[in-house]
Parts: C-alpha cells; sequence; structure tokens
C-alpha cells in the first residue's frame, strides 16, 4: 500500500506506527514536498486479515521467531511451545517403550509424562522411567 | 484527475507484505531441499483411515531403514499424533523439533500444540471468522513445514484433511510434492467422494502414485475368518475409473496400532514404497 499527496503528486513516506486499541492499526504518512500528514486506521477486523497471513503489518521486518504465526493466533499453543509441554523422550527411553504393547503404549507413556511434569522433569531417560516405576508401583512396566 | 497505478510510483511499500509472502515461501523452499519425497495421503471422504494408513507407511518405511517425518495437516481433526504415540515437540531459537513417534518416526501434529481434547482455537476478531480462517489454517501448516527442524528425510508423509480442496492447498505451498496416495473404503459414497478428490488433485497437477482400499474387511477377534465390513468395490473402481493402480486392501482388526499392522496386508507396504521412493 502506498500513499499519494494529490497536490503534490508525491509518494507520501512513514513515519509511525501505533495499536491504540480495539484491534486498530494505524499508520501515519506525511508527504515530502508539503510536509501534509495523513494517518490511516484499519478497523479490527481488516487488520485480522492481514496479521492472519503471518506478516508483519506496517514494517518490513522478515526474521520472525519461529511458530511465529501460531504463537500469536493459536489458543494455548504459546504455553506448549515455551517448553512447558509434555517432557522429551530421549531414543533410549522411546526403545524401551516401543516394546510395551501398542494398545496399552499410549497410557503407559501418559503415565509416565504426568509422574515426570509432576516433578518438573523435563527430560524421560531409562533411569526416570526406573524411578517412576518403583514410586508408581508398576514394576512390570 | 486519473491516478497513477501502484506500480507507477516507483517509491517503495513500506509493508513489502508480496515480499514477506514471498520471503515465507522461500523459507518453505529451503527446508524442503532436506526432503527427498514429499507424500500427500489423501481422500475425499472424512473417517476413511487416512491417517492410519499414513501412520502405517510411514512405520513400514521407517522399519525398512527410511528416515521420515509425518506431518498431520488435519488441524482440526488431528490423530497421527496420538497413532503414533508421539513425544512432546521441542522449541529452539530458531526450529521446532518435531515430536519422536513409534519406530522414529518425526511427528508434528497440532495435537501436540493444543490442550488436551482442546479444538483448534484462533485468537482474534471472532465475528466473521470464516473471512480469515482458510488463511491462518495454510499459514499454520506452512509454519509446520518451514518452521520444523525436520532434518534429512527420505520421506515426509502429510495427512490431509478430508475434502476436495486440501491437495491444492498443499500444492500451492509445496509445488513439489511428489505424489498423492489416495485412501478411499470399498462404499459407493465413498467412490463419489473420492473421485471428487483425485479430479481436484489432477487440476493441480499433483501425480498420484496409486489408491489403497481401507476397511476392505473385518477381523473379528472371535472369528477366524475375515468378513466383508461394507458392500462395495470402490478401490478398484476408481483405479479403473482414473486408471490408477489399486495398490492393495487393508483390512481392519480393532485395536491394530500402525506399527502392528504392517503385516496385515502383505506386499501393500512394499507397492507403495516402491512407487513413492
Amino acid at each position: 500500500m502506498k500513499f499519494l499527496c494529490i497536490d503534490c503528486d508525491a509518494q507520501m513516506e512513514f513515519f509511525d506506527r501505533q495499536e491504540p486499541g480495539d484491534g486498530t492499526f494505524a499508520a501515519a504518512f506525511a508527504c515530502p514536498t508539503c510536509g501534509r500528514r495523513v494517518a490511516m486506521l484499519a478497523n479490527p477486523m481488516e487488520t485480522h486479515l492481514v496479521g492472519s497471513l503471518g506478516v508483519t503489518i506496517g514494517g518490513n521486518t522478515l526474521d520472525q521467531d519461529p511458530l511465529h504465526l501460531v504463537k500469536s493466533h493459536v489458543e494455548g499453543a504459546e504455553g506448549k511451545l515455551a517448553g512447558h509441554g509434555r517432557p522429551a523422550w530421549t531414543p533410549e527411553s522411546r526403545s524401551r517403550l516401543d516394546r510395551v504393547p501398542s494398545f496399552v503404549r499410549g497410557m503407559v507413556m501418559k503415565i509416565y509424562n504426568e509422574w515426570a511434569m509432576e516433578r518438573g522433569i523435563s527430560e524421560i531417560t531409562p533411569d526416570v522411567m526406573d524411578e517412576a516405576r518403583v514410586d508408581l508401583g508398576l514394576e512390570e512396566m | 484527475m486519473r491516478y497513477r497505478t501502484y506500480h507507477d510510483v516507483p517509491g517503495k511499500d513500506r509493508s513489502q507484505l508480496a515480499h514477506q509472502v514471498a520471503a515465507q515461501r522461500a523459507r518453505v523452499t529451503e527446508r524442503l531441499g532436506a526432503i527427498d519425497r514429499v507424500v500427500a495421503v489423501m481422500s475425499g471422504k472424512g473417517g476413511v483411515g487416512k491417517s492410519y494408513v499414513a501412520s502405517v507407511l510411514a512405520t513400514a518405511a521407517s522399519e525398512a531403514g527410511k528416515a521420515v517425518g509425518v506431518l498431520d495437516a488435519d488441524l482440526n481433526s488431528p490423530t497421527v499424533g496420538r497413532l503414533l504415540n508421539a513425544g512432546p515437540l521441542n522449541m529452539t531459537d530458531v526450529a521446532m523439533l518435531p515430536a519422536v513417534g513409534d519406530r522414529g518416526v518425526r511427528v508434528v501434529s497440532s495435537d501436540l500444540v493444543l490442550d488436551e481434547d482442546a479444538p483448534l482455537r484462533w485468537r482474534g476478531a471472532s465475528s466473521e471468522e470464516f473471512v480469515w480462517r482458510g488463511t491462518l489454517e495454510v499459514g499454520m501448516l506452512r509454519e509446520f513445514l518451514a518452521d520444523v527442524e525436520w532434518g534429512q528425510l527420505d520421506l515426509l508423509v502429510v495427512d490431509l484433511p478430508p475434502g476436495a480442496d486440501a491437495a491444492k492447498d498443499l500444492m500451492t505451498l509445496i509445488p513439489s510434492v511428489a505424489h498423492g496416495l489416495v485412501v478411499t473404503i470399498p462404499t459407493e459414497e465413498s467412490r463419489r467422494s473420492v473421485a471428487r478428490a483425485i479430479q481436484a488433485a489432477q487440476d493441480v497437477n499433483m501425480p498420484l502414485a496409486g489408491i489403497v482400499e481401507n476397511m476392505s474387511a473385518y477381523h473379528s477377534p472371535d472369528r477366524g475368518e475375515p468378513g466383508p465390513l461394507f458392500d462395495g468395490d470402490a478401490g478398484a473402481a476408481l483405479a479403473t475409473e482414473f486408471d490408477l493402480p489399486l495398490l492393495g486392501r487393508l483390512p481392519l482388526r480393532p485395536g491394530r496400532s500402525p506399527a502392528d499392522a504392517v503385516g496385515d496386508a502383505p506386499g501393500l507396504v512394499d507397492r507403495v514404497l516402491e512407487r513413492l521412493l
């Protein structure tokens, strides 16, 4: 989008952007010749529609965080992607889990995940599995 | 007075939206440079077992020594994460790391970023959501492709949502999709729905590897012999109609995980992988 000063037939230059509230996006431009200033106000729906493209409105920043759009637009995603989700499984612990019969594997995984999350453990290793089994009385799993 | 056109005015566009969108596409292309083949598992009809077939295929390829990833593109009804018992996603400063599921298959699914059993809910203006929902869904898929450190893969299996237009959206993001793999169940209703999806895929020049007929028979845990589950012969009918190979039929065995189902249709996975790799 470009803004043209009709009187001067000159492209206006950007000088400010704001998000003043209610989802409105404001961008201000000035004519380099006569100094006339205008502000473009996008309504919340227009702002959201452009934002849904995953672009930076009113700017030209291309180096966004990974999963920028998912984090900013999907409810609950930011916490999950900030590392507060379920713990990671090492290849060794995954291999051990693969030996559990498939029809109960998901349930067993959930038990280990919950046990680890309650203790703030971010990674499930074979040692963690051993500790959990003893603690939960699940020596057969 | 006649105004000049956008391109007649030579100065730069401050927001550079077109440039930003092009840069997004370039990131997808760059990431896919480390992936040998992208295969879309598709069907026009819901409930035919696309995710199950995709998961069987992925675990079989992994067992065959291939590096495999699965992207669950069914954002509103994700199941692959659970089918493959995928662990959590993890973030680094520059990318998301895929979850690891059964047989070491790398998995990315919206299931892994949503709260337990919660639907996909978008933040922002709640009125007229239909206007921008589709754009956000394609954007989410784009980030699942471009912002994930998939690593070197022999095969990326994309599990598409039902609907004739799903293949079109994917081809917009990944024009280099190697193959579509069509899944149907035996019924006439499925045949009609899947036929539309095949034509939509052909409209965007997606090459199709062939057809898999899922739930072609039912193996009761109580009886020895498998019996039919549905009337119809949609797999063979579609193969004839579109001159595509019917790569095989997969029976329904209750409680069977994808990793354990590889042997349920002897030769099927080999034929599929032979077409894909």
